[in-house]
């Protein structure tokens, strides 16, 4: 299948969360990606996003999709110009704890960790750039 | 995200249907928090929830500390991907999922 790139740019707002989950489901559905990749990839979309919004101090974010339709896999870029955030510094939460001890933070980007195939963090000039990559089978 | 909510008793059923995401978290957190009172039974079904992110586990983290305190929460029909979610994050240990 042929390669596809394409962008988009929202307001940093919580309400656009689904704006770019829909964005990118639809840019995804000709590849036929797996029910779960999708999913994923959504809920990647949902905590990068939030963590953006809540902390960054920037009032846009931009998101590049990439397709590589030989190998079936996306590869999502969040570019925002807000203060410098590493979200893979954050230390993994004990996910051993019992309820009463488990912390409220760090889930997300644990999450997101977890599930996808590949993530990437790097600062360039007043930038923060983050990478995730999913394969979509 | 639709709710559907019914209390008998000591029972509470909550069906959640759609997403459990960061906008629609809140909402399940308004027909849970500071309602609990005298609720010995919180039953959750989520046949027809489709995914679930860090807010939504929040919210059920929260929702389990107060269960365990003055009885049961049990969750139903969770399908596969956010079984996944629930084992990845060790929710799985924490939450009753049948």
């Amino acid at each position: 299948m042929q390669n596809l790139e394409k962008e988009i740019t929202v307001d940093s707002k919580l309400e656009n969360i689904d704006t770019l989950t829909e964005f990118v489901e639809q840019a995804l559905e000709p590849y036929n990606p797996s029910p779960k990749a999708v999913m994923q990839i959504c809920v990647a979309i949902d905590e990068l996003f939030s963590n953006v919004v809540r902390y960054s101090g920037s009032s846009k974010m931009k998101l590049i999709l990439d397709v590589n339709g030989d190998v079936l896999t996306a590869t999502l870029t969040f570019i925002d110009e807000g203060v410098e955030y590493d979200p893979l510094a954050k230390k993994d939460p004990n996910v051993k704890l019992p309820a009463e001890d488990r912390e409220i933070g760090g889930l997300g980007i644990f999450l997101v960790k977890k599930t996808m195939d590949g993530v990437e963090y790097k600062r360039d000039g007043q930038q923060n750039i983050l990478k995730i990559v999913k394969k979509l089978t | 995200m639709q709710i559907k909510k019914n209390v008998e008793g000591s029972v509470m059923s909550i069906a959640l249907e759609g997403r459990l995401d960061t906008m629609t978290a809140p909402l399940l957190e308004s027909e849970i928090q500071g309602k609990l009172d005298g609720i010995t039974d919180l039953q959750m079904d989520f046949e027809k929830l489709v995914y679930i992110s860090s807010a939504g586990l929040r919210v059920l983290l929260s929702a389990q500390k107060v269960m365990n305190k003055q009885g049961k929460m049990v969750i139903k029909n969770v399908c596969a991907e956010i079984k996944e979610i629930f084992e990845v994050t060790g929710f799985s240990d924490i939450l009753t999922v049948v």
